[in-house]
């Protein structure tokens, strides 16, 4: 039995976070219709809620842009307490695109 | 077709200082608008009201419109729109006249938008938090220090109908800034959803500044980003839009700095709520057409809602955060016994504090539980950020006396505590609500600089 081949997000997509009072989102934008349909399987909510474990979200929302092979995920309560309360270094959620770049997937085996 | 162009010189109140005047020297724009107002900047803004009643505007702002002088005198097509009257429209129009006046642009035309701010009418409506559903009489009035309803692109159309030439408002929605011009130009209904749709997402693209030509974006590398262009918006009269840049700046527009800055900051991609429509983004489609020209068509929406986003903050005691750079192999241990030590002597000092973080920057704090960092070797040095937020003031302060003393009363290898004592800063609190739009009114005055000065 194989397991599939691990890829890391950045090799399929870019991506850029910002903030919405005390929420995040991140805009996933694949790189190519092979890349968005990987994304579309294996990058799911429950995937990017665990990978943002230590920042205490209480929900992940994810939206599709099919037209431009993008995401949008939304992540409840990922602040701290938003821009103005927040006690960490990044206030406004600036970093969690390039942390979710370093997310590796396993992709399905071949059969 | 007819076509007007667009452009942004400021995505938000700090933004570079010179790059209105580059923009406007570098490419021929109808407009130029300058977005200042982030969530909070209306609250820091309302406490600079607070001390000086002629503050509380977007100071910046004065700054632009004197290095734009020139460039108004010799295009004369040239109308700038910005919401960087903040607080304080009218005292802001009454600074940006005197330059003008002073550089002989006396006779030019200001239109100023008020009716935003709704300090004094917060008994008219039943205020609830967007998020939690809490009524507003949980907080004492007097801790409110700003409340400021969105308004949308109308009564900037009805500046630029008088003949304004330069528009000043308080809080606006950032893309309305956009589909006014758009609207005045075309003559679009306002029923008219695919155009107010593509003038919207237009508005959105570009209003960040240099986040759509190449900042901000993943791939940086490759973006020469020092002399970046400013963003503009070539809007025809059919609602199809070209995001690009002016000649011989640096950055870049393409299909994948256009398509980030579409689904940056927004939640339901189908719902973008404006006070001019409810926008739809997954209709969108991009086409790069080269040469830092991406068309952008196909955006639609639906009527806008009955309400007005509500953005109101409020006092919520005091913050402060200082650093310490911690060195040697030792440095993760060390330097979060260094920030126990700050954070129990403030607390044996008789102020325990409401809220604390200790934060070791080079050990993945950045996205605290990262698990990516874990398999890096710990780095040979790291630096220590404490942060502390408690309604009282005189806790606050000893804590920022409690980091410098570790230089002789902690471990060895510490250093970064030159800077002198971190200051401490108010907290404004955002709570998020909606009024109905029959409850605000929108003014708009216009009259000459000579006038208003």
């Amino acid at each position: 039995m194989t397991s599939g081949q691990l890829m890391f997000v950045r090799d399929l997509a870019t991506a850029r976070s910002g903030d919405k009072g005390n929420h995040a989102n991140i805009g996933v934008v694949a790189k190519d219709a092979e890349s968005y349909e990987i994304l579309r399987s294996r990058l799911t909510s429950v995937r990017v809620q665990s990978h943002f474990s230590g920042l205490g979200i209480t929900r992940v929302e994810r939206f599709e842009l099919p037209l431009i092979g993008a995401f949008n995920f939304l992540l409840y309560d990922a602040l701290g307490g938003g821009a103005s309360r927040s006690l960490r270094i990044d206030t406004q959620g600036k970093l969690l695109a390039t942390s979710l770049l370093d997310l590796q997937l396993r992709l399905a085996p071949e059969v | 077709m007819r076509v007007v162009r667009i452009a942004n010189g400021a995505g938000f109140l700090g933004d570079r200082i010179t790059a209105p005047r580059e923009l406007v020297e570098a490419a021929t724009v109808d407009y130029l608008t300058i977005e200042h107002l982030a969530e909070l900047t209306m609250s820091i803004l309302a406490r600079q009201r607070e001390k000086d009643p002629k503050a509380g505007y977007a100071e910046d702002f004065v700054e632009i419109i004197r290095s734009l002088c020139e460039p108004l005198k010799k295009q004369p097509q040239l109308k700038i729109i910005a919401n960087s009257g903040g607080m304080n429209p009218l005292a802001c129009a009454a600074a940006v006249s005197k330059v003008l006046k002073d550089a002989g642009l006396g006779d030019t035309v200001i239109g100023v938008v008020t009716g935003d701010d709704l300090m004094q009418d917060l008994a008219a409506a039943e205020f609830r938090n967007l998020d939690t559903d809490e009524p507003l009489s949980v907080l004492p009035r007097e801790k409110i220090v700003s409340a400021n309803a969105y308004l949308g692109a109308r009564p900037i159309v009805a500046a630029l109908v008088a003949g304004a030439r330069i528009v000043i408002t308080g809080r606006v929605a950032d893309a309305s800034l956009t589909v006014a011009p758009l609207v005045h130009e075309f003559g679009w209904s306002w029923d008219d959803l695919p155009k107010i749709a593509a003038a919207t997402v237009a508005g959105h693209l570009i209003e960040c500044g240099a986040q759509v030509t190449g900042g901000y974006a993943t791939d940086w590398e490759h973006s020469h980003l020092v002399n970046v262009g400013y963003p503009i918006a070539e809007v025809n009269e059919a609602g199809e839009t070209i995001i690009t840049k002016p000649a011989n700046t640096g950055g870049c527009v393409n299909f994948r700095t256009v398509a980030e800055q579409l689904v940056y900051e927004i939640g339901d991609p189908h719902r973008y709520y404006t006070p001019d429509i409810v926008c739809d983004f997954t209709t969108v489609e991009l086409k790069d057409l080269g040469n830092d020209r991406v068309l952008v068509t196909g955006a639609s929406g639906s009527d806008a809602t009955s309400t007005y986003k509500v953005s109101l903050a409020y006092r919520d005691g005091f913050m402060a955060s200082g650093q310490l750079l911690v060195y040697g192999l030792d440095c993760p241990a060390k330097a979060q016994a260094c920030g126990e030590m700050i954070l129990q002597r403030t607390a044996a000092a008789g102020f325990p504090l409401a809220r604390t973080n200790i934060e070791l920057l080079g050990q993945g704090a950045g996205v605290p539980g990262s698990w990516f960092w874990r398999k890096y070797q710990p780095p040979g040095e790291v630096m220590l950020r404490v942060t502390v937020h408690d309604p009282n003031r005189a806790a606050v302060e000893h804590f920022t006396r409690e980091i410098a003393p570790l230089i002789t009363s902690g471990p060895a290898g510490l250093a970064g505590y030159a800077a002198g004592r971190p200051s401490v800063r108010p907290v404004f609190a955002y709570w998020p609500t909606l009024i109905p739009k029959s409850l605000v009114i929108a003014k708009v005055q216009v009259q000459t600089a000579e006038k208003f000065a």
